[in-house]
């Protein structure tokens, strides 16, 4: 049976692409097939941070339409084996994501792959909706900045109201919360929420947390899912988050400021 | 930090654990509201439009909430009457 993951935070700009790309070609990494879906209709951005964006000729929409094969619009990661992504139609409008549709193609996709993984758009509407609804897990998304932990509590809200584990009254979705954007030194200097200030107010389990990082822009500017950087900390801190996800029992990391070591300050190394 | 900073800081919270203050006070708010039933902003609606009928008062002068307890739930109505 195949695992639903939606990728959702509600507020945008916290990371939802860049780990929906990370934890999907982690997956895959990891033996597990694996597709991955961009459910911004009208904005379509994964491909960019998969680097497929030239590969792309049908999309989700066409589909769901019957425009073309679910095949046709399936693009094969060239860097991992095992690894899909649909992307997201550019110019059609949002209500394009009717759920009969959605589910058509979820059910078709479970035939053949172990996870498939919903890459939300931000805010709470028709695409945000649609991109959990069917979702047995979630990863919430979250900066340690109040608006993305207030919209994020929403989300949960949503996640226990009005997808489909919740209408049916069925076993509700596992909630996993990743804090992105971490910053351990504004954390030491009472600038910024902390890992268990977060984890106090939204009160699920914690996923993993990403430290913020020149590697994340470094890895989209080049079209490279940034779990792919193995020596930066970003993608060992994704890795971890794949191996938990799993079931793994793996220590954070990264939740403190690293100490320098005196030839390291001399030498000006990260 | 130097020396003297120290010594300021401690007079004021950090500008984080405000943030976590505020924060969880807005998040329990609208955990609050959410788990209230669907009907009630109307029910407050209609409640209000009867007692126009009768006495002036203005819409946010008419509080109704539901509190839940442990085995039973209190429905408050709460109206100020103008001066």
């Amino acid at each position: 049976m195949a695992k639903i993951i939606v990728v959702t935070s509600g507020k945008g700009g916290v990371g939802k692409t860049t780990t929906s790309a990370a934890i999907s070609t982690g997956l895959a990494m990891r033996g597990h097939k694996t597709v991955v879906i961009d459910f911004d209709v009208g904005l379509r951005n994964l491909d960019l941070i998969m680097g497929c964006e030239r590969r792309v000729v049908y999309d989700f929409v066409n589909v769901i339409k019957g425009e073309s094969t679910l095949n046709q619009a399936l693009i094969k990661d060239k860097r991992t084996e095992g690894l899909y992504i649909l992307p997201a139609s550019q110019t059609r409008d949002k209500d394009a994501l009717v759920r009969d549709g959605v589910e058509k193609i979820l059910n078709e996709l479970a035939k053949d792959f172990e996870y498939i993984v919903c890459d939300s758009p931000a805010g709470i509407e028709q695409g945000a909706l649609m991109a959990l609804y069917f979702a047995d897990i979630a990863i919430v998304v979250t900066n340690p900045e109040v608006s993305s932990v207030r919209d994020s509590d929403r989300i949960l809200g949503i996640l226990q109201s009005k997808s489909r584990r919740a209408e049916q009254s069925l076993e509700p979705i596992q909630e996993h919360l990743l804090l992105t954007r971490y910053n351990p030194i504004r954390v030491a200097n009472g600038e910024m929420l902390s890992v268990s200030d977060v984890e106090d107010i939204l009160a699920i389990p914690l996923l993993g947390v990403i430290p913020e990082s020149e590697a994340v822009l470094k890895a989209s500017n080049q079209g490279t899912p940034v779990i792919l950087d193995a020596e930066t900390q970003v993608g060992q801190a994704y890795n971890d988050a794949v191996d938990r996800l799993l079931g793994k029992d793996v220590a954070h990391r990264f939740l403190e400021e690293e100490k320098k070591s005196f030839f390291k300050r001399l030498l000006g190394g990260k | 930090m130097s020396f003297f900073s120290y010594f300021q800081k401690k007079s004021e919270p950090t500008s984080a654990a405000r943030a976590k203050e505020r924060l969880q006070i807005i998040v329990a708010h609208e955990r609050h509201r959410r788990k209230q039933p669907d009907f009630l902003p109307k029910m407050q609606q209609e409640i209000i439009d009867v007692i126009r009928k009768y006495i002036n008062i203005d819409s946010d002068q008419v509080v109704v909430s539901l509190d839940e307890s442990d085995h039973c739930s209190v429905l408050e109505l709460n109206i100020t009457l103008p001066e």
